[in-house]
């Protein structure tokens, strides 16, 4: 098998890097908090989330941002624990969209 | 850390298995065959490859700290000779070298 | 405000405010996350104590923690030694909470060897000593080029690193995390530890890149 995507060490073709840090946005420090209470109650393990990063597919994860990896991660846990579904998180978004109004 | 039932000791040669399971594993990809030495022995730790795939993590696997010359790691790595690399690297990765 | 939605909408009050952006601008995951917490709510999973909790403990982590162990460890040798021996207890002594990190380690950079910390597979870090990892920290280039060409990250950072010099790089894989306790920089032994704090730097304990220098008196 050639190397997953997440196995990056050594891998030919990395350009200089950038070192340019940003402030996290509300949504990101919320989702690393959410993301640490599941870890704190039992519900998630760390290897469990890196497993759901580490089966995303390639292209995927290398075009999302940190949290928005987490996030994804997160929700493949969720849904695997029968915790929340994919449709339910959907329709919460839908809601929230109705409600924010669209520009 | 050590329980004093560790396979290996500092300075034992070893070489990491040249495996590729499917499934969640914490060897990186760049070291797998590699030939290093133990450096420390830090105790038996939960099994990642159990817990990532919503498993106990049991029974427990033996960690070590590895080292690895950097030029017998990487063909290319044209810097000074004793610069080395060090991974984390758990017991049934690991066979005498 | 009108273009800011409400915060009990948003974060609950007394948690940070987004003013980047309206709400219906926030991108797809943004949305995902909003959405989970509310759910997770809905059903008892969590509660909004346990996330506000979390966000304070994450916020009350920074490399002034770091700072205050390496600096007292250079003043005063037998913390060092401490430090080193049982990097936890010392945390516990100095009143840093350390007890989330599985297992802790650090290396002191001398001079004849450099440390460089990395997790090539995701983004191990110390959090509990360092606060939340750098954006570079978890950067593809960063993983990839650190355990293969790290005097020339090194150099990218700023400081190359003498031929003579031994450069030993961490790929943190497992449970354990790595704090560099760098050099004291030279003609800094006026200074009080409080003022040797400022010179650690968050990149220097991640070993990128040296301790400041000691600003010359004039």
């Amino acid at each position: 098998m050639p190397r997953r995507h997440h196995d990056v060490g050594g891998e030919s073709g990395a350009g200089p890097i950038d070192q340019t840090e940003h402030q996290l946005s509300d949504w990101e420090i919320l989702a690393d908090a959410i993301n640490q209470v599941l870890g704190v109650k039992g519900i998630r393990r760390t290897d469990e989330s890196r497993r759901a990063r580490e089966d995303m597919d390639k292209e995927l994860y290398r075009s999302l941002s940190y949290y928005e990896r987490w996030t994804v991660s997160m929700e493949t846990i969720l849904a695997e624990k029968k915790i929340l579904t994919t449709e339910e998180i959907d329709r919460k978004v839908a809601e929230f969209e109705k409600k924010w109004g669209e520009p | 850390m050590s329980t004093g039932i560790a396979k290996f000791k500092p300075g034992d040669r070893i070489r990491v298995r040249m495996d590729d399971p499917p499934g969640h594993i914490r060897t990186p990809y760049y070291i797998r065959g590699k030939v290093g030495w133990v450096e420390r022995v830090y105790g038996e730790f939960l099994n990642p490859e159990s817990l990532g795939h919503s498993g106990d993590g049991l029974p427990k696997k033996e960690l070590y700290l590895v080292g690895f010359y950097q030029n017998k790691v990487w063909e290319s790595y044209g810097a000074p000779s004793q610069d080395r690399v060090y991974v984390d690297i758990f017991e049934h990765w690991l066979e005498p070298a | 405000m009108s273009d800011v939605h409400p915060v009990s909408n948003h974060l609950k009050a007394g948690e940070q405010q987004d003013h980047e952006h309206p709400r219906h601008e926030l991108s797809y995951h943004a949305k995902r996350v909003y959405a989970i917490r509310e759910l997770l709510l809905e059903k008892g999973v969590l509660t909004q104590e346990d996330i506000q909790r979390q966000i304070d403990y994450q916020e009350a982590r920074s490399p002034a923690n770091g700072a205050r162990l390496v600096a007292r460890a250079w003043v005063e040798p037998d913390f060092k030694a401490r430090l080193i021996a049982d990097p936890k207890a010392a945390c516990a002594e100095m009143g840093i909470d350390a007890t989330s990190l599985n297992e802790f380690v650090v290396l002191e950079n001398t001079e004849k060897v450099r440390y460089l910390v990395v997790c090539t597979l995701c983004s191990c870090y110390p959090r509990p000593i360092l606060g939340r990892p750098p954006d570079w920290y978890k950067s593809l280039n960063y993983r990839s080029r650190a355990v293969i060409d790290p005097r020339g990250v090194m150099r990218e950072f700023g400081q190359g690193v003498a031929d003579d010099v031994e450069v030993r790089v961490h790929d943190s894989t497992a449970d354990m995390r790595y704090l560099v306790l760098p050099q004291r920089p030279a003609g800094t032994e006026g200074m009080s530890v409080k003022e040797l704090e400022k010179l650690v730097t968050r990149d220097s304990m991640i070993g990128i890149v040296d301790a400041l220098p000691a600003v010359p008196s004039l």
